[in-house]
């Protein structure tokens, strides 16, 4: 609006109120429409009717002329009185489709359709009811671990998988290293405040080989809300001997971070150095079940969330391993809970075999202790080279 | 066993699971005599059991084993909920002061050759610490502090103790889950039959249930084949407790861990469900029990798996939900039938990279 028009609203400089004339101010005169206010308002849509139209905002303060403005002409040739006697909107008209004819709705409906799930619309329309009605009766098996298979595949890998191919462009090395089938340890280091590598493992295993990794979460996931309920679903059980044992003896694939919340919630100086493996539990694990143990080295995740400071004594009242605080997080909000685009590489060394060590090895805590280093070395020196190849952070 | 008659005596005939097995028992051919003991005579009809009228809680019942010379005891009188026996205190004394009395009376009974014990899988806990399946040597992950957990462990105590001053008596311990069935009527059955069933917001429980049918298929098993030992019973498979609901089809509300506490001692006091700290933690947290050794050793194979038991037990219940379902249906019917389950679906959950 270039020309400037003065609204009378206010004072004008004058003191409105508490001058004792027992009138009431300029302001909530000019406001309530009185008998001064007629003379513009009923000027402006004439002056410029465009506007009127077009900003529809600029009528609602004042209803009396925008009653007048507003009725479509057909209305008013009918009868004009009472159109101007009665409220100038009413919502019960407004509901949503009521002057659709439902031809045009099973029109609509079967262009969408169309549109969704291509020419054969009717039977890929048919599976999905079908399958949503299996989901609503509970007509669906969960394995013993609560691991729910049609879930995992249609809605968390497919809403993981952009995420992976896209944003984080994940490169796969040495895939052939994982067995196609029987039991299998993938033990990979960890790192990134909140395991999406972890996520990201699982997606790129599943896509490449068409295998489920069953990742082994520490007992925290499994006491909060949600997530608990996620990672069951997804195929993770808790980091304990039994099931990883119980998983393996079953022929799975099974993760394992044996850096815990020492790797992802380290600081980000600290980036590509492997912390402490525990206490080599997963070692002991493969052993008694003879499974190889597949090195996996990470790089990317380090990046997605530089952890530069870490609130530990708000995280103890939260009941949290560590609260981090990264260059976007909290303060952009939300907003800071966006990964950043870092490069990522997955390799996949060769695999370690425990079948060759005698029954009795799983109780030799040095025997146990050489293999976990082993692994450890492994994964630490491929993480260097790897860091050596990669052109750059987020290229 | 004893070369000549077979004598089962049967704890706890007044409630309606133990009166039942009782007379599965009498009609079973390898027994022949059958007595039934409780403080209350049983409601219904109790078929060939002759009923003593008994307290376990005092050694009357040692005069009853030594004079009908029984060979076989059956303790089935561990109640997890105290309804009609009174409070707390009452539970605990009729489980735990109950179970000494009757095993200290079988102790000196020179007759008794075989003590079946019906326990409970509830003795394991629930806390998201468990492993996903508990096997029969497996130590609860944090130990029971109070109520029906508390008493069975104690309970499975005194029956090793038992069976530790008992050498020749064959103890067979029987962990049983949820049992659930059309007329079962316990804690967890009563919480399912609430028309609008509350849920721990964020967690979904992998629950496992036993057939009632199953469970006195188990105790004649035991009673018939004399197989020392403890065993983890149960269907197989495994029910969330999500997907259990939306086979009741009836709605759930889910709310916040405390708030479900706080309704359930309302629903206590109202006597509609009954709500223990260790129910809502089992509702919350969920337990599966590994069942290799009851297939392996005692050699039993349940007829009902968890999802067909409770299926047995939705049949009785009126859905109070179930729209979506009908509405589905009703979309269904319109559109050409699906050749079969093919994994063809979502327009993208195809693509591999």
């Amino acid at each position: 609006m270039g020309d400037a028009e003065i609204i009378p609203i206010g004072t004008r400089g004058r003191p409105g109120r508490g001058q004792g004339s027992g009138r009431p101010s300029a302001a909530s005169r000019s406001l309530a429409g009185g008998t001064r206010k007629t003379g513009p308002a009923k000027e402006r849509p004439a002056a410029r009717p465009a506007d009127a139209e077009a900003d529809p905002s600029a009528d609602s303060p004042r209803p009396q002329p925008a009653s007048t403005t507003e009725p479509p002409a057909a209305e008013v040739r009918e009868v004009p009185a009472a159109a101007r006697r009665r409220p100038p909107a009413r919502t019960e008209e407004r509901t949503p489709g009521s002057g659709i004819p439902a031809r045009d709705w099973l029109a609509a409906f079967q262009s969408a359709s169309r549109e969704l799930f291509g020419d054969q619309w009717e039977p890929q329309l048919a599976r999905f009811l079908a399958f949503l009605r299996r989901r609503v009766t509970g007509d669906y098996v969960v394995d013993e671990y609560g691991f729910d298979q049609e879930i995992t595949e249609r809605f968390f890998m497919t809403a993981l998988r952009p995420i992976a191919q896209k944003w984080f462009r994940i490169e796969v090395r040495g895939i052939e290293n994982i067995p196609s089938e029987g039991g299998a340890l993938v033990v990979s280091n960890h790192s990134g405040t909140i395991p999406v590598d972890g996520l990201m493992t699982m997606v790129t295993i599943h896509d490449h080989t068409g295998r489920f990794l069953r990742p082994l979460g520490a007992d925290l996931v499994f006491k909060s809300p949600v997530v608990s309920t996620l990672a069951r679903k997804g195929g993770t059980t808790l980091a304990c001997n039994e099931d990883a044992e119980r998983l393996l003896r079953g022929g799975e694939l099974v993760g394992v971070w044996p850096e815990g919340f020492k790797g992802i919630g380290k600081p980000y100086a600290e980036r590509y150095k492997l912390q402490r493996f525990g206490r080599g539990g997963f070692v002991s694990a493969a052993l008694r079940t003879q499974v190889p143990i597949i090195p996996l080295s990470v790089v990317g995740a380090e990046e997605i969330y530089p952890l530069v400071a870490n609130l530990p004594s708000l995280a103890r009242v939260l009941g949290l391993p560590y609260l981090p605080i990264t260059p976007l997080f909290p303060w952009l909000g939300p907003l800071g809970m966006v990964p950043l685009p870092s490069k990522w590489l997955l390799e996949f060394g060769e695999p370690i075999r425990t079948d060759e060590y005698d029954a009795g090895a799983a109780e030799d805590p040095m025997l146990v202790f050489n293999v976990t280093d082993e692994v450890r070395e492994t994964i630490q020196s491929t993480l260097y080279s790897l860091l050596v190849q990669r052109q750059s952070v987020f290229r | 066993m004893a070369s000549g008659e077979r004598v089962v005596l049967v704890t706890g005939v007044s409630r309606d699971l133990g009166r039942r097995s009782a007379r599965a028992l009498a009609a079973d051919p390898s027994v022949d005599r059958v007595i039934g003991v409780d403080v209350v005579p049983p409601r219904g009809d109790v078929g060939d059991v002759s009923f003593v009228r008994a307290d376990i809680r005092n050694p009357v019942i040692a005069k009853v084993i030594a004079k009908e010379n029984v060979d076989t005891v059956v303790h089935m009188s561990v109640i997890s909920t105290p309804g009609s026996a009174g409070g707390r205190g009452t539970m605990k004394e009729l489980n735990v002061i109950g179970t000494m009395q009757l095993l200290a009376a079988c102790q000196k009974a020179p007759s008794v050759q075989h003590l079946v014990v019906k326990s409970t899988t509830t003795m394991y806990g629930a806390s998201n610490r468990d492993p996903a399946m508990f096997t029969e040597d497996m130590e609860p992950r944090r130990g029971a502090r109070s109520g029906y957990a508390k008493d069975v462990a104690e309970i499975e105590g005194y029956v090793r103790g038992f069976a530790r001053r008992r050498p020749d008596v064959r103890v067979t311990t029987l962990r049983c889950a949820n049992v659930i069935g059309p007329h079962v009527v316990s804690p967890l059955t009563s919480y399912f039959r609430l028309p609008v069933i509350p849920t721990v917001l964020g967690f979904d429980a992998r629950l496992q249930f036993l057939h009632e049918q199953d469970l006195m298929d188990v105790l004649i098993h035991a009673v018939r084949h004399d197989l020392p030992g403890t065993f983890n019973i149960a269907g197989d498979g495994i029910l969330m407790l999500s997907q259990a609901l939306r086979r009741l089809k009836r709605p759930s509300v889910p709310m916040p861990g405390l708030a479900v506490g706080g309704l359930g001692s309302l629903l206590r006091s109202a006597r509609l469900a009954d709500f223990s700290p260790e129910q809502l933690s089992f509702l919350t947290y969920g337990r599966g029990v590994d069942t290799t050794r009851m297939r392996e050793q005692l050699g039993f194979e349940p007829a009902f798996t968890t999802t067909e038991a409770f299926d047995d037990f939705a049949v009785g219940l009126t859905p109070t939900g179930g729209r979506v379902e009908r509405a589905l249906t009703a979309a269904l019917d319109q559109l050409p039938p699906v050749p079969d389950d093919a994994p063809a679906l979502h327009p993208v959950g195809d693509r591999r990279g």
